[in-house]
């Protein structure tokens, strides 16, 4: 009789924990951002179908980088877990906060109890009815949930591409400037010496909650409504970047 | 209505169960079906007996040049007795989709809730609307999944209309109990006042009516389906409750305003009452 080897816990851990880093740091990063009238998110994204930010519920969103088939399996569990609680109960009592613990205590007990992690993470966002009641959750491939505040980038270079929002973004910064902001830490270069990029518009999947509509908050920006929004000039956001 | 029990698969871990990340449908009626039975009308043991509840009255629905008008009357009738005077019986379905229902009102308005999430659900997560004949292939589903109740005395009988964003113009689906699907043209009228308000519109439909015209004309379907059928509520000039009358264009759904059918409601009670003075007697 043979004996299986004995792999220390913290091992195992730690191998899945890499095992999800590496499949996430491969996609293109999700970066999401608070502005006066809601929240903005963006990602260099070619497909029109294949989408990597979605709508959850009247006011909640969700965005995600990784692995497509697994994060499209979570987001349609979660539109699922909001209309069935938007329908037992009522439509105001759908919270990201409740959503968030139920992707939470997935993601969690699959990187526990599961062969393979999932190798996502996510961003929970709601918006409130003024910034100071928008919620945003960061949630990682282990259960792990942050509460974030301002901003998120989510996938590979994320601490890279978040020191540059941290310099950039402010509280009250208008759609116009956040998505300006979004789309050149997206195309940043990167540490490996690479070049700046301008990304154009048709290769960019931007959506927002906008917290002026009156009941489904979602909305995906495309076309020429994204590149107007993409063209306006901005007087003093880009001061001392030239 | 039951409040959410987990389901038989939920885990101790507190990890979404299963049936909610099992790939393949779109369907959240599908859904509570396979997950949550109980939630659903037509899955509850029948009342033994009939059942005395609050039964919605008239609604009419008409195409016009680029769209359709759906309007229901405000009452909702207990026997002999008036439970309720302003009730709404119209709604959107989604953004270019009306629903109105006659008959248990209470159970009408349960499926309209829940026939707004099912084409909610699918368009969050197809990322695309259904097409009109889709959605009206839905409904069809849903009432025949309530032919039990309706042979208690529960039937619900609904009117759905909307604009075919594929060919452009505005299309009405009446239904019976069993759940067959019949596409209307031109105009339809579903309740224990639709005999007096099909007259109405027979009468005053006519071909390349515009929105305006199409709105008066059904208050004015209304106003007659009111004055000889004792469950269908005409204007209430007192309490100002006008009929809830709403357009479908390619612009959307629109509900009509207060101020402007109160306008309409004065112009048609005034041309009434001129045509009764001239003609001395109840011509209109």
């Amino acid at each position: 009789m043979s004996m299986p080897f004995y792999v220390a816990p913290e091992q195992l851990m730690k191998d899945r924990a890499d095992y999800a880093r590496k499949g996430i740091a491969r996609g293109r990063s999700v970066v999401v951002l608070q502005y006066d009238d809601g929240i903005a998110f963006a990602t260099e994204n070619a497909s029109r179908a294949l989408h990597k930010v979605s709508e959850i519920y009247d006011r909640i969103a969700f965005a995600a980088v990784g692995k497509y088939n697994e994060f499209e399996n979570l987001r349609v569990a979660g539109v699922r877990y909001a209309d069935l609680r938007g329908y037992s109960y009522d439509r105001e009592d759908v919270t990201a906060r409740g959503l968030a613990n139920a992707y939470a205590q997935t993601l969690g007990t699959v990187f526990t109890t599961e062969s393979k992690p999932l190798e996502v993470e996510l961003c929970v966002a709601e918006v409130g009815r003024a910034p100071a009641g928008d919620q945003i959750y960061r949630l990682s491939y282990d259960g792990s949930v942050a509460d974030e505040h301002g901003f998120v980038v989510m996938g590979g270079q994320a601490d890279r591409l978040g020191g540059l929002l941290e310099d950039g973004w402010s509280p009250g910064m208008t759609l116009p400037e956040v998505l300006a902001l979004g789309v050149r830490v997206l195309g940043s270069a990167g540490e490996d010496g690479g070049e700046v990029r301008a990304i154009p518009a048709q290769q960019l999947e931007v959506a927002v909650l906008d917290r002026t509509r009156p009941r489904r908050a979602f909305r995906r920006l495309t076309g020429a409504l994204l590149e107007d929004l993409l063209a306006t000039p901005q007087p003093g956001a880009d001061v001392g970047t030239d | 209505m039951t409040p959410w029990t987990p389901g038989p698969d939920a885990t101790t871990s507190g990890r979404l169960p299963h049936a909610f990340t099992t790939p393949g449908s779109s369907s959240f009626v599908d859904f509570l079906a396979g997950y949550a039975p109980q939630l659903l009308p037509g899955h509850r043991p029948l009342p033994t007996s009939e059942v005395a509840a609050p039964h919605g009255t008239t609604i009419v629905a008409l195409a016009f040049e680029g769209g359709i008008v759906m309007a229901g009357d405000r009452r909702a009738t207990m026997g002999p007795m008036i439970a309720s005077r302003e009730i709404e019986k119209v709604f959107p379905a989604d953004e270019y989709s009306a629903v109105g229902i006659a008959g248990a009102a209470g159970l009408a308005v349960e499926l309209v809730r829940l026939f707004q999430l099912e084409l909610e659900h699918y368009e969050k997560i197809e990322g695309s609307l259904l097409s009109l004949d889709g959605k009206a292939n839905r409904l069809a589903t849903m009432i025949r999944g309530n032919l039990g109740l309706a042979m208690q005395g529960l039937a619900v009988v609904p009117l759905f209309g909307g604009f075919d964003l594929d060919r452009g113009v505005g299309r009405i689906f009446s239904y019976d109990v069993t759940g067959g699907r019949y596409e209307e043209h031109d105009h339809h009228s579903v309740g224990s006042g639709s005999v007096f308000a099909r007259g109405s519109l027979k009468k005053l439909w006519r071909p390349g009516l515009d929105a305006d015209g199409a709105v008066r004309v059904a208050v004015e379907a209304l106003v007659d389906a009111a004055d000889d059928d004792s469950a269908t509520g005409g204007p209430d000039t007192v309490r100002r409750i006008w009929p809830v009358v709403a357009t479908v264009t390619a612009a959307g759904y629109l509900r009509a305003g207060d101020e402007q059918l109160g306008e309409i409601v004065e112009r048609v009670e005034q041309e009434r009452r001129e045509a009764h003075r001239g003609r001395g007697g109840a011509a209109r």
